[in-house]
């Protein structure tokens, strides 16, 4: 069974590319194929990532080592999907750095900086329309759309943008305000309603 | 033996640096650009303003876990093989330690009310600091009208289509080589004629 699992997260971590959320897929076939997750318990646990630190990868390989084998069964997964990333890394940062100055390779990155600097801006739009509107919100017209924003995350937004851009907060501290912020929004000020 | 020393403590720094990257990092590979680009750029000057956006574009256009492959990356121009090793175990043992413990308590984890505000607010905050990367990257980037225009196709078809990001990559390298190949024959053409400057 080790090896098993070894053998498939190795393969997950291999075919991801690109990454985000664009794994799921992968992911979901291989282990509900496997029967090691449930597709409900697969879902129940996207949410979960979703509010733990680290990479998506590495979260749900260690979730489905400890659910299949405990500790070691963790350490397997784990590994195996970290490993294809390292090892790939290494021989391109290897190789990379006798032949950053080649100006093919320059050629290359000169038309890809552009494109990461559009894919984060892109992110930013998509993390915004997905926190801001409402889920499952139909919008047919000017007044739903303002009907289904969501005033608090936005108001989170706001203050957190005028601290991060005004007083250069480091990035942990706007995180752990953030996250104060929300208890205080939707944990304490409710209770006084 | 001096520089034995300052190894491990260079060795130590990275991992640090990483274990905290990969603790804080909430909602995917995007929200740790910011806090690998303060970190590694801006605090310990390991990796050069100009360099950062090239490992980013290598790591999402390589095969494999984006965070992980962007710490193998960096730890490995920081202190080579050794760097790559402290820098990647840094990013995962955070992750690693605390899904462990989560999966023993999952059910329990799931109705923690308050841990579900907390993150409200946090995915709030993630926009912030995405925002600001995108600000910082963009101010450092070289505008020419291709540069510009591969940018705004970019950013349209990763917002309205679905298209894989690896063919945006790919396409963003093939047409950079294209241009070389331009550039070179220009180059060419100008020292036959003479008009070279």
């Amino acid at each position: 069974m080790y090896l098993e699992l070894f053998i498939t997260f190795f393969k997950i971590g291999l075919f991801t590319i690109g990454g985000g959320y664009a794994m799921i897929p992968l992911i979901q076939q291989e282990v509900v194929a496997h029967g090691w997750l449930t597709l409900l318990e697969l879902t129940d646990f996207i949410a979960v990532a979703e509010s733990t630190p680290g990479p998506f990868a590495v979260n749900i390989a260690t979730f489905v080592g400890m659910e299949m084998g405990g500790l070691p069964g963790a350490l397997v997964t784990t590994t195996a999907v970290v490993l294809p990333s390292f090892i790939i890394i290494l021989f391109i940062a290897k190789a990379f750095t006798n032949f950053q100055q080649n100006k093919w390779v320059q050629g290359t990155l000169y038309g890809m900086r552009p494109v990461v600097i559009g894919l984060i801006a892109a992110a930013v739009l998509l993390l915004m329309s997905t926190g801001f509107i409402g889920e499952g919100a139909e919008i047919h017209s000017v007044g739903d759309f303002f009907a289904s924003l969501q005033y608090l995350e936005i108001t989170i937004f706001i203050i957190g943008s005028f601290f991060y851009f005004r007083f250069k907060l480091h990035p942990i501290k706007l995180i752990l305000i953030s996250a104060g912020l929300g208890m205080l929004f939707f944990g304490v000020v409710p209770m006084f309603y | 033996m001096e520089s034995k020393t300052s190894l491990k403590e260079k060795l130590l720094t990275v991992f640090i640096t990483f274990f905290k990257i990969g603790l804080f990092t909430f909602g995917g590979g995007y929200a740790m650009i910011p806090l690998i680009e303060y970190e590694t750029v801006e605090r310990h000057h390991w990796i050069d303003s100009k360099d950062i956006l090239d490992i980013f574009a290598i790591a999402e256009a390589t095969p494999g876990v984006i965070a992980i492959n962007t710490a193998t990356f960096v730890g490995y121009k920081v202190a080579g093989f050794w760097g790559s090793l402290s820098a990647t175990l840094g990013v995962v043992i955070p992750s690693f330690t605390i899904i462990s413990i989560i999966a023993l308590f999952f059910q329990e984890f799931q109705s923690l009310e308050w841990v579900g505000y907390a993150f409200k607010g946090v995915r709030a905050g993630v926009i912030v600091l995405i925002l600001g990367a995108v600000v910082k990257m963009g101010k450092k980037g070289e505008y020419t009208p291709l540069t510009v225009l591969i940018l705004i196709l970019a950013f349209g078809l990763a917002s309205f289509t679905d298209i894989n990001v690896i063919y945006l990559l790919l396409g963003g390298a093939v047409t950079g080589l294209f241009y070389q190949l331009w550039q070179n024959r220009k180059i060419a053409n100008g020292k036959k004629t003479g008009e070279d400057k």
